[in-house]
């Protein structure tokens, strides 16, 4: 039987099929303005016998394809267990959420704690403070990385934290130094949450900006444990979905 | 609405174009929220017609009570006691305050962080849209939270009636001792306002209409332990609701007669939602007409709901008023033991709050706790914390959400909530 998950978030929509425990194929693509059409045309072509939805579009794909929706919370963390059997912690920053799940032993999720209504402390904070500092997104951890210290930023709200980089410059700041400064309140916001939940190793690091080397870097600091990285960070929830679907 | 009430409400000063909007906005959410419900009792459907009469039919009925010479006595909280009111033949309807009203007016009196339930009484008020709060000839605030009580100071520029009640914030003897004197100064300024004075033979009757209400709550309450769960928690949140401003006996007959219909279910296994579905027990800050937003979301993911620790539900409901007393100092002694044993969280300490979450959580065999704090309010925000830390000591799941009467969030509570039932299954 081929199942498959989809994972329809405010940023990118994640498909992925699996045949027999095994992911036969999985496919990305861009929400934009009308997520579902992209969603359909994700779809387009790819065979599966049952589909299962999560992400914030869920409830849209149920009622355009009827089929049944679990949370990007349970999606991660069925994701995550699949990919590392004894986690216990998983968090995840996506394009314009972040959550962070605790797992019991034996892989029941026991907490969960998701980000505020806005964009502070998720991807679209980092890709807009990389734009104002005139990184490419991809560019953006390492050259931070290359920082021999971190300029303290005191706001997390996207707005705030925008002009104080702007002032920053002005300044004539170090790039590098006010990027690792960034890097450092995102992890500061991501441990905040994850020690709400409690954090038991091994944690796992999901969706795309775990992608980022600065962020593991700084979160294995901070939180005193290692960390791990799936090898494709931002389809752990759809490959959860998909998992789910199986049963 | 069964006639035209158009005339009513514009002596009554209402303003009849916002007034209209908001008749639109409520009944609109009432289809949506509660008539598009499945599997409800048949008798829901009394409440079904007091809401579609909430602003006509039954402020008629208290405009002729008025005619006929009782006063009409407005409350904003569980600490005003009825039987006062009611022996010194007032009636007492609850002034409910959950909907955003005239944000922009409200926000020149007001700092943009007070709670929904405080902008939302004054939005009310300026908005004129409120024919209780119009035709009450008393407005009782009382001394709770620091919102509330500062609140008060402004909603008195703004209102001739206001009459302002102290309350004790520590369960001491001098806090009872404080809610005593406050409840025989109440019984005096009711007492001048109708011209009638508060005997034994009114208190004992009194006492009696306001417990049969009670009783008749409790019954609906313990239904509610079956399983499959005989109603919904958005229904039995609107039978909670009704009960602070229709007719008491008319209220404890329609809550009677649901009962029996819930019983018949309860025999035959008959409910709302399928036998296994996580059973969420709600606890916290009060949730006044029309603030549905919270049982909707956590009845649509899946859940349902079968108790509420909040004072639009149990901790306004339960104890009943001692009756054995033979004369008005015995009775007036047993209403303030009655009164004086509701925790909310403005009480320092406030443990019994706690233990009667734990003890609901059993009674109507809940599988997880959702914690409701409205945003900025200290009180229960506050005590959500050692509440929650508390309940996942005795591995009770627990969700704490803070929240307002916007709909902004709707999508981000409802992930949570569908999360937090998956991890109750
Ligand atoms: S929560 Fe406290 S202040 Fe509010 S109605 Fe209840 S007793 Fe009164
Ligand atoms: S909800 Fe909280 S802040 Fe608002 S009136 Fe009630 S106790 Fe006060």
């Amino acid at each position: 039987m081929r199942c498959a998950g989809i994972d329809i978030g405010s940023r990118s929509i994640e498909l992925v099929v699996l045949e027999n425990g095994k992911i036969v194929e999985s496919r990305q693509s861009d929400s934009g303005f009308d997520p579902m059409k992209n969603a359909t045309a994700l779809i387009n072509g790819a065979a599966y016998d049952a589909i299962m939805a999560t992400g914030y579009g869920r409830h849209l794909f149920e009622i355009a394809f009827n089929s049944p929706t679990v949370t990007e919370i349970k999606a991660y963390a069925e994701g995550a267990r699949f990919l590392f059997p004894d986690v216990r912690t998983v968090l995840d920053i996506g394009g314009q959420d972040s959550k962070a799940i605790a797992l019991n032993a034996d892989g029941k999720i026991k907490k969960f704690e998701m980000n505020d209504r806005c964009a502070a402390g998720t991807g679209k904070f980092l890709e807009i403070m990389a734009r104002s500092l005139g990184y490419e997104l991809d560019d953006f951890g390492p050259e931070a990385m290359k920082a021999e210290k971190d300029i303290l930023i005191s706001s997390m709200c996207t707005v705030f934290a925008e002009s104080e980089v702007t002032s920053l410059v002005a300044k004539g700041s170090d790039r590098r130094e006010i990027a690792l400064g960034l890097h450092s309140s995102v992890v500061r916001r991501a441990a905040g949450m994850l020690k709400r939940v409690s954090v038991n190793a091994p944690v796992i690091f999901a969706g795309g900006v775990a992608k980022n080397p600065c962020m593991c870097h700084l979160l294995e600091k901070a939180l005193e444990s290692p960390i791990h990285v799936p090898k494709n960070p931002q389809m752990v929830g759809a490959l959860g979905a998909a998992l789910l679907a199986a049963r | 609405m069964s006639q035209d009430y158009t005339k009513m409400w514009e002596k009554l000063g209402l303003n009849l174009e916002a007034h209209d909007a908001l008749l639109s906005v409520l009944g609109k959410a009432y289809q949506d929220i509660y008539l598009a419900q499945k599997n409800r009792p048949q008798g829901m459907g009394y409440f079904d017609f007091v809401m579609s009469e909430v602003h006509g039919l039954r402020i008629k009925e208290l405009l002729d009570e008025q005619a006929a010479g009782r006063k009409i006595i407005g409350a904003y909280c569980v600490f005003v006691p009825e039987e006062i009111a009611l022996a010194a033949e007032a009636t007492l309807v609850g002034l409910c305050s959950g909907a955003d009203f005239a944000a922009d007016e409200v926000e020149k009196l007001l700092p943009r962080n007070t709670c929904a339930l405080i902008k939302s009484s004054f939005g009310f008020k300026l908005g004129k849209v409120c024919p209780y709060l119009e035709c009450a000839d008393m407005i009782v605030g009382e001394n709770t939270c620091d919102g509330k009580k500062k609140s008060y100071e402004t909603l008195n520029t703004l209102v001739k009636n206001l009459y302002v009640m102290d309350l004790p914030q520590k369960k001491s003897d001098e806090g009872k001792a404080l809610l005593k004197s406050e409840y025989y100064r109440f019984k005096e300024a009711v007492e001048k306002l109708t011209g009638a004075a508060v005997t034994a033979e009114s208190l004992r009757k009194s006492i009696e209409t306001v417990n049969s209400k009670r009783k008749a709550i409790h019954r609906l309450a313990r239904l509610r332990s079956a399983s499959p769960a005989p109603i919904s928690g958005l229904d039995a949140l609107l039978a909670n609701q009704v009960y602070f401003y229709d007719n008491p006996a008319r209220f404890t007959d329609s809550v009677n007669k649901i009962c029996d219909e819930l019983e018949k279910r309860v025999e035959n296994k008959v409910g709302v939602f399928p036998e296994n579905t996580p059973r969420i027990l709600l606890s916290g800050c009060p949730m006044a007409v029309p603030n549905w937003k919270l049982p909707w979301i956590i009845e649509t993911s899946g859940a349902v709901i079968v108790g509420e620790e909040s004072c639009v539900g149990e901790r306004g409901t339960r104890n009943l008023t001692d009756d054995s007393g033979t004369t008005v100092d015995e009775m007036m002694e047993a209403i303030v033991e009655r009164y004086f044993k509701v925790d909310c969280a403005i009480f320092t300490p406030n443990p019994d709050r706690l233990s009667h979450i734990a003890e609901m959580f059993e009674t109507y065999k809940a599988d997880g706790v959702i914690h409701y704090g409205l945003q900025f309010c200290q009180p229960y925000l506050m005590e959500a914390i050692p509440v929650e830390k508390a309940l996942e000591a005795k591995n009770i799941p627990t969700l704490r959400i803070d929240t307002d009467y916007s709909m902004e969030d709707a999508g981000q509570l409802k992930t949570r909530v569908e999360a937090f039932v998956e991890l109750l299954k």
